[in-house]
């Protein structure tokens, strides 16, 4: 950690580049900046470790909850059809709580109303199964948040959150992913941070895990306070996010160092 | 626990074809050296055996040390010889075991 | 982790110091596996055979990004025929806590000497590949691996 700490600051003793959007036609995936051999896992889905997780969603997408006793597919049907695109346009806005939610939360969401079952904890392995199976649904779609009235303001949040300097080391996400992607930090390339991915395999937790579990691991390494899981700030990053990855391809589930 | 496995192994095959097996299995692979939040090391718990046999006769064999990476991927060869069942299990060292199996048709 | 080390215990019998079946509790915790710990593994999976260079490739990426999971392939060149086959493949390391990585036992039914798996390295280190024959042989080969973390470690689950 101290490694990371000391690249940083070298990093910013550089000089001060003020936070600017990458421009449209620059973005790359964050596929882009790893290993051949990582991005050769995520490619094949006879090795991606996250299409156990698929697996295992499809098991659960098929089995009968709550005091409904149904499954999603009683309702849904045929994930790959009634899925399709889905997740591209999560984080989304959910008229019955008047605010946008990620796709964890619509999972919920739709369990207590349709089900009449209990949450899924987050980062649960079914909440995660779940996810990577309906996020696997939307693979090789382009994102497609969108700007309008209702999710401006989650999206206009975000962004503040995502060029506000916070932590011990008063670092901002913009000041790496958006002026210093690419350059080197302790030997890894910096990636531009788009989500197009998630949920993740992550080698380094050697499982699957989701947007918010990989933001609170950032927070925590630049010594900021990480956000709950399910915090209003955690969907505003979120949307954020995939606002600015717009018109990306969805790879999920990817697979990350 | 030994969760599910994804296996690719060919349906069909020509005899005398030799055919690429992909396992992949969902295990935790704990090394026993990882610290835990205690401060304590977190007990190992890996998959000690690895075998696939072809109808009955066993054409691969692996043990497998902590050293094999979470969710073991393992791919070989075998030949195609008659058409029947391959199957796949995974012994832990607790000695519970997860066996599935993938059918063979060999023209 | 209290643990003698498979090769300590047997020096230490030999010195004389584990007498009567009484086990010595040493508080030591092996942080690294040793080249004697290798060689020790070595033996135990091949007995006394000399090793040659030849004939075996290990695959690594000679540049890791997470030591937690690098692919490795074996491939060792062999007709695989009912008398000339490849019997068993070993992989060992330097530099883990423990030597083994994994041992394959293979028969003429492979049709092909050659498999694949994922591997976790703790550390820059060598890693060996042995092969033996059916007919007693046995072959190896060895890559030198740099092994780099992911940028920003992080903390256990919460």
């Amino acid at each position: 950690m101290k490694r990371a700490a000391a690249a940083i600051a070298a990093l910013l003793a550089a000089g001060s580049a003020i936070a600017g959007e990458i421009p449209l036609d620059q973005r790359h995936s964050d596929s882009d900046f790893i290993s051949a051999d990582t991005r050769a896992m995520q490619t094949d889905d006879s090795q991606n470790p996250a299409m156990l997780a698929v697996l295992d969603g499809e098991t659960l997408w098929n089995t009968k909850a709550g005091e409904t006793n149904k499954s999603c597919a009683d309702c849904h049907g045929d994930a790959a059809v009634a899925m399709k695109g889905v997740a591209a346009r999560y984080p989304s806005y959910a008229p019955e709580l008047g605010r946008p939610v990620d796709l964890e939360q619509q999972i919920n969401l739709s369990r207590a109303t349709d089900q009449k079952a209990p949450p899924l904890p987050f980062e649960s392995k079914e909440l995660l199964a779940l996810t990577a199976y309906i996020a696997h649904q939307s693979r090789g779609m382009p994102i497609a948040v969108e700007e309008t009235a209702q999710t401006r303001p989650s999206i206009e949040a975000g962004r503040a959150l995502f060029e506000r300097r916070q932590g011990q080391l008063d670092l901002s996400c913009a000041q790496c992913h958006d002026d210093n992607w690419g350059k080197k930090l302790a030997g890894n390339p910096i990636p531009q941070a788009h989500p197009t991915g998630y949920p993740i395999y992550r080698l380094e937790w050697q499982e699957v895990g989701s947007l918010q579990r990989r933001l609170r691991g950032c927070m925590s390494a630049i010594r900021a306070e990480p956000y709950d899981y399910g915090a209003p700030e955690m969907v505003d990053l979120e949307i954020y996010l995939m606002w600015r990855a717009r018109g990306m391809t969805v790879e999920a589930p990817a697979v990350r160092p | 626990m030994i969760g599910r496995a994804l296996i690719h192994a060919p349906a069909t095959a020509k005899r005398g074809d030799i055919m690429e097996i992909k396992t992949l299995v969902s295990h935790v692979m704990e090394s026993g050296y990882r610290i835990g939040v205690t401060g304590q090391p977190i007990p190992r718990d890996i998959i000690e055996d690895f075998v696939c046999t072809y109808n009955g006769e066993e054409v691969f064999r692996a043990k497998l040390y902590p050293a094999i990476a979470a969710n073991p991927f393992i791919s070989f060869f075998t030949v195609a010889t008659e058409s029947g069942t391959l199957t796949f299990s995974w012994t832990d060292q607790h000695g519970a075991t997860r066996v599935q199996t993938a059918a063979i048709t060999v023209e | 982790m209290h643990r003698i080390g498979h090769s300590r215990r047997r020096v230490l019998q030999a010195a004389g110091v584990l007498a009567g079946g009484a086990l010595l509790h040493v508080s030591v915790r092996p942080a690294e596996a040793t080249p004697e710990m290798m060689q020790d593994a070595v033996r135990a999976a091949i007995g006394e055979a000399p090793v040659k260079k030849g004939r075996v490739k290990l695959d690594l990426p000679p540049l890791v990004e997470n030591g937690n999971s690098v692919p490795c392939t074996v491939s060792v060149d062999s007709p695989m025929t009912a008398t000339d086959y490849v019997k068993a493949i070993h992989i060992f390391n330097e530099k883990n806590p423990q030597p083994n990585v994994i041992s394959v036992k293979l028969c003429p039914r492979a049709g092909r000497a050659n498999f694949s798996t994922r591997i976790r390295l703790a550390d820059t280190q060598n890693i060996t590949a042995i092969a033996e024959m059916a007919d007693g042989s046995c072959w190896s080969d060895d890559i030198y691996v740099i092994v780099t973390l992911a940028a920003c470690v992080e903390e256990p689950k919460p």
